[in-house]
């Protein structure tokens, strides 16, 4: 089994992000850039199922401009084989990131393909349907748990309800939840053998997919600041604030 | 509590732009370093510190650790970050990889120490005690030793211990009375030894100690000692480890600081006589401790400045959201954070530019460290070892006792709240206290620069060193627009000279006269030096200025950014550090006399 992970390159979970000034996007100049935090679990799970010898091979993927390589490296660091990047400056909607990885896929035979639920920059929480549903293949969603059974995978859903149990068939793609692992740290030699690994540099052409966004981005502003709460004295007093000056019941 | 970010973008400029990675990476065995692993290195351990050394800091601190019949106890978290500490292979970054180290250059070594102190001291020292012992054994041990317990050391599962002091030995350790007796092929050691740092843990399965002692008919004072491993465990019939040695942990220490890190009494042969090993030679244990002093001493001063820099980064957090007062020129405006006001700003590129400095200078070293085991030129080997020697005891004594003005510094900018315990200023300030004095105090070291680096070959060496920095700064290549500094520098290596000099004179006289000022003149040569790189900073931030290509490929604007500010933190250390040489060379030319003259009458009361 070929294993592909998406990987994606955001702003570090740790920075506060600052809207542009001109209200067109969020400033990521001079910022300090991570992997996705539920990508790591992706590749963290992929490597748990290499591992147990389920998979030959795990392979990442990443699209963006040049430096999304680093992010690439950061995984391979983890122990991934190694990686392809799809270079390309243009501003990439979830349709389009689906369609790259879902010819990704194709061209590489990957039987699984492992996603984070959503990123943390824009939180769509689609790309990973977007795949399942343009390659007709088995979706799991939001998994805290998978296993390799016999023609499938055997995955825990988080779902609001609580947890459910699916049985999917394989080829599949699934997307991470927070639960499914604790992502490990790059050990020292794995980051020496890293550098080693090679990064297939694609272009959107190799891949014969149309990117065009669908949408246009009007304007991106800070949410409004948090107001101070008030103390109310009894519940009385709550029912009539929510009444009468929220006006939510 | 206070969160922890490596500064890895000054430690990757102070490495690749001041202290010459790519001529480490040239030399024989590092033909697979390059800035770009330097980086991914930094990243991964920069993280690793941040979530899970970091974060035990302080209840580290605030949990301390005990003694259980017999058995130290580390803080909570302690086992399992240590575990995931050397499952990462992090303990043998420089070690050669026929023992399972990584093999990487000590200028690496260097900057990954720096992040390890600072997120966890307490944490750090266990590592950084079994780096001194991997280096005793490696360039003292035999082959049967090496192969005992360097691979064990290396990877972290056995942890190593420098046991000297004793309470009649300290500085002097000539003093040294611990006894050891041959017996067969090894010999029974009994004696105490006290403030063994690390000296009983539960993170390993073993602890290597390296034991200083005297045989039985061993000359009188340090030409009689001699260096011994003694295990913890010794190996059973099976060769299983698990002989309990006759090494007992008698009590640990209540300490100002590093509480998190287990200071112990150590009583060796009380019942049958500790089964210690040799190392080379009887009588030659204290020249053998000295081949590996450089490393320990340097590794201390880096510990000294990355508590600096943690401290640091925490009080530019809360001068940034502490409010308090109105901008001085606008008494009728809204109220700012204090970082608005001058004397914080002050406060906080004092530090800055201190720590900037220092940690380029400790880089510097840890590459001459590489030249020196490596360099096949033998003039460039030479040069290399030559500043190793003059820049280590000022490496340890100037970075740790600025980094204790630095953590005082940093409290200062919190107000009341730094002397609150919660606040977490006040640990770095407590821990940051051993650093001047462990692995020789400030007075030993400055003794150490003017003996040995000094006076024993009448400054010759330490001229010629002089001569290349002078060299170096005469060739920058933006001498003109930074005519300010170069000046300043051009002075104050002429004051230098001229206190070593003196120094040198003086001690044809009477030796009391130059022992009397090392100190000043130990700090007088780390304002120098601190000077020589952030002099080099400057140099490199206006070419890069003026480049328009960015060279590395990093964004342009945050490189233009980074740049900017470095050449404004050096322009700062120039105009509020290095006037400090004035008054040093003044303090060298007139107190010696003063101090000398000084009888006991003058110390007593009334
Ligand atoms: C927390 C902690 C951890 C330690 N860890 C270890 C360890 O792991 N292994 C180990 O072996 N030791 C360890 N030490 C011991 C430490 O190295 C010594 O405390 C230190 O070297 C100073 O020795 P001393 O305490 O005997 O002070 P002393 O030597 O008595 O010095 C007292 C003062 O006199 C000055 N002085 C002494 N001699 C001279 C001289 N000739 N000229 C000028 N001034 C002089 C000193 O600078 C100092 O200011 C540790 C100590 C502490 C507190």
């Amino acid at each position: 089994m070929k294993i592909l992970v998406a990987v994606k390159r955001v702003i570090d979970a740790n920075i506060r992000v600052r809207v542009k000034p001109d209200h067109s996007g969020v400033e990521t100049a001079n910022v300090k850039m991570a992997m996705n935090p539920f990508c790591e679990i992706a590749v963290e799970e992929a490597l748990r199922i290499q591992q147990a010898g389920d998979a030959e091979e795990v392979i990442l993927f990443s699209a963006g401009p040049q430096k999304c390589q680093e992010t690439i490296r950061t995984g391979l660091a983890m122990g991934a084989d190694r990686g392809l990047h799809v270079l390309t400056d243009e501003r990439l909607e979830p349709l389009a990131i689906a369609k790259m990885i879902a010819a990704a896929a194709e061209q590489q035979g990957a039987d699984l393909i492992i996603l984070g639920k959503q990123s943390i920059d824009d939180d769509h929480n689609q790309t990973g349907q977007i795949v399942a549903a343009l390659m007709r293949r088995a979706l799991g969603s939001y998994i805290s748990e998978i296993k390799k059974v016999a023609g499938g995978f055997a995955i825990t859903r988080e779902i609001d309800a609580g947890l459910e149990k699916l049985r999917i068939t394989s080829p599949a793609v699934v997307t991470t939840d927070l639960r499914l692992n604790e992502p490990r740290y790059a050990s020292l030699p794995n980051i020496m053998k890293a550098k080693k690994k090679p990064i297939d540099e694609l272009s959107v052409a190799d891949l014969g997919v149309d990117i065009g966004c669908r949408t246009e981005i009007l304007s991106v502003v800070e949410p409004p600041a948090r107001q101070a709460g008030v103390m109310v004295s009894d519940a009385g007093e709550l029912v009539d604030k929510l009444k009468n000056q929220a006006k939510v019941i | 509590m206070m969160s922890y970010s490596a500064p890895i973008r000054d430690l990757t400029f102070a490495a690749t732009e001041l202290a010459d990675l790519h001529g480490v990476c040239r030399l024989p065995g590092f033909e697979e370093v390059t800035a770009e692993l330097l980086q991914s290195i930094l990243e991964e351990a920069g993280k690793f510190a941040g979530e899970v050394l970091a974060p035990i800091n302080w209840s580290g601190d605030q949990q301390g650790v005990r003694l259980e019949n017999g058995q130290v106890r580390t803080a909570d978290g302690w086992q399992e970050a240590y575990q995931q500490f050397i499952q990462g292979g992090w303990n043998g970054l420089p070690f050669a990889t026929e023992v399972g180290g990584q093999g990487l250059p000590w200028l690496v070594a260097t900057a990954v120490a720096e992040i390890w102190h600072a997120a966890n001291m307490s944490f750090s020292l266990c590592p950084l005690l079994t780096q001194s012992a991997i280096e005793a054994i490696q360039a003292h041990g035999s082959a049967q030793q090496k192969a005992t317990y360097l691979p064990k050391l290396v990877s972290g599962e056995w942890s190593g211990t420098m046991n000297l002091t004793e309470p009649q030995a300290g500085s002097d350790l000539s003093a040294v009375k611990t006894r050891a007796v041959a017996e067969g092929d090894h010999y029974l050691l009994s004696g105490q030894k006290i403030f063994i740092t690390y000296g009983d843990h539960d993170l390993t399965d073993n602890i290597i100690h390296l034991v200083l002692a005297r045989t039985p008919h061993a000359p009188p004072g340090v030409k009689g000692i001699s260096l011994f491993i003694v295990p913890k465990f010794l190996p059973d019939a099976h060769g299983n480890w698990k002989l309990r040695n006759d090494i007992e942990t008698l009590s640990l220490e209540r300490k100002l600081g590093i509480h998190a890190s287990p200071t112990a009494v150590l009583g060796y042969g009380a019942k049958s006589g500790a089964v210690g090993y040799l190392v080379g030679e009887e009588n030659h244990g204290l020249i053998y401790m000295f081949t590996m002093m450089n490393v320990a001493r340097h590794a201390v001063g880096v510990e000294g400045n990355g508590v600096a820099e943690r401290a640091y980064q925490q009080a530019v957090a809360f001068a940034a959201q502490r409010i308090q007062g109105r901008e001085i020129d606008d008494p009728s405006g809204e109220r700012v954070a204090i970082i608005h006001h001058p004397d914080i700003k002050r406060l906080l590129l004092l530090q800055k530019c201190r720590i900037e400095a220092l940690r380029a200078l400790a880089l510097l070293v840890g590459g001459c460290m590489d030249h020196e085991r490596r360099q096949t030129d033998a003039q460039l080997q030479t040069r290399a070892r030559e500043m190793v020697e003059i820049m280590t005891p000022i490496v340890k004594g100037y970075a740790t006792e600025l980094g204790l003005e630095n953590v005082s510094l940093a409290l200062q900018v919190h107000g009341g709240m730094g002397f609150i315990e919660e606040t977490g200023a006040a640990q770095h300030y407590r821990d940051q206290r051993i650093t001047p004095i462990y692995e020789g105090t400030t007075g030993i070291q400055a003794l150490d620069l003017i003996g040995r680096k000094l006076i024993r070959d009448g400054g010759a060496m330490n001229g010629r060193v002089i001569e290349r920095i002078r060299e170096q700064c005469g060739a920058l290549a933006n001498a003109r627009e930074l005519a300010a500094m170069t000046d300043g520098m051009a002075k104050a290596l002429a004051i230098l000279q001229e206190s070593a000099n003196s120094i040198v004179a003086s001690a044809a006289d009477n030796m009391q006269l130059p022992a009397a000022v090392s100190e000043p003149y130990l700090r007088l040569w780390g304002v120098v030096a601190c000077g020589w790189q952030m002099l080099k900073a400057a140099d490199v931030s206006l070419t890069k200025q003026q480049d328009k290509q960015p060279a590395d490929g990093r964004g342009d604007q945050q490189d233009a950014t980074f740049y900017r500010n470095k050449l404004h933190t050096a322009r700062f250390y120039f105009s509020s550090e290095m006037p400090k040489v004035h008054a040093l060379g003044e303090i060298i030319s007139t107190s010696s006399q003063l101090v000398v003259a000084a009888d006991a009458s003058l110390f007593q009361a009334g």
